[in-house]
């Protein structure tokens, strides 16, 4: 029997993986030395407002990695590709880690600036509702052992659990909320040209990272296919002489 | 410079480094298996028999 026909994919030269991982270096450096240097101090909150920058753009980023599973899980139940799945399941995980960055680096910002880490107003209670959904998602996933029926119950799940990202995002604006509203806020809440840069060039950034991690981990799963269809085969060939 | 926006900054790149840390020992292993695997097949096909 030969093992020919197996994908030797995980152990090829990934160059644009290099690549993205390079870029994705280089921008998170020009990010930071904005976020630091370039950026000017907030006369009211001072250095800690610095914080700002890599935490919106964790959560861009997550609320987009949810996105993508949002649109996998559609494409998946539409053409039943395993690739949509591989899509959805990899971009939840690079989301979860986002946007359990976006909780920490927020709870940092918010024991300076409000003097306590939490506090159970509507926005971070929709995040901290966001994370177990999420969290749910890849322990429910593991628990089911028929891959159709895993890939299918994600599918769904992924565009069910999308509910979370708008009502979020409108959390602030719907309901009284003492978390501030930077991108939208009106005059109060103005910022200058060199944060909204600095900003920009964090969301870029966390956006190539994003790309970076999201191809990896799918590597992964693509790999943890092969190394399946392999036992199978083994399975079926021990069958076959016995 | 305060304690709270360098523990926040730690905290991305602990964070970070975790993930891709964890996606390579993921990978290595898979590879590992893989290979095993395929050497147990290649010896034991009929042409090696």
């Amino acid at each position: 029997m030969s093992t020919s026909n197996v994908p030797d994919s995980t152990q090829d030269f990934d160059f644009l993986g290099l690549l993205l991982a390079g870029t994705s270096g280089i921008l998170i450096i020009v990010a930071l030395g904005m976020a630091f240097l370039y950026a000017p101090r907030e006369l009211t909150m001072g250095d800690v407002q610095r914080i700002f920058y890599f935490h919106v753009a964790s959560a861009w980023v997550g609320f987009f990695g949810f996105f993508i599973t949002f649109l996998a899980g559609i494409a998946y139940l539409i053409g039943g590709r395993r690739s949509w799945d591989i899509l959805g399941l990899s971009s939840v995980e690079v989301g979860l880690q986002f946007i359990t960055m976006t909780v920490v680096t927020g709870m940092l910002w918010a024991k300076p600036v409000w003097g306590t880490y939490w506090s159970w107003e509507p926005r971070l209670t929709i995040s901290a509702v966001q994370l177990l959904i999420y969290v749910a998602y890849s322990m429910l996933r593991a628990s089911i052992t028929s891959p159709e029926r895993q890939a299918r119950f994600s599918a769904v799940y992924g565009i069910v659990a999308f509910v979370t990202v708008p009502l979020s995002w409108f959390a602030i604006r719907w309901w009284r909320t003492i978390h501030p509203d930077i991108l939208t806020g009106g005059e109060a809440m103005a910022i200058t040209p060199r944060m909204v840069q600095t900003l920009v060039a964090s969301i870029a950034a966390f956006t190539v990272l994003y790309g970076t991690l999201l191809r990896q981990r799918m590597r992964l799963e693509r790999a943890s296919d092969a190394l399946t269809r392999l036992r199978l085969k083994m399975e079926r060939r021990s069958l076959l002489s016995s | 410079m305060s304690v709270y926006l360098v523990a926040a900054y730690a905290v991305f790149w602990a964070l970070t480094s975790i993930f891709i840390l964890s996606l390579w020992a993921r990978q290595r292993r898979i590879e590992r298996d893989i290979e095993a695997l395929k050497q147990h097949l290649e010896r034991g096909s009929p042409k090696n028999a």
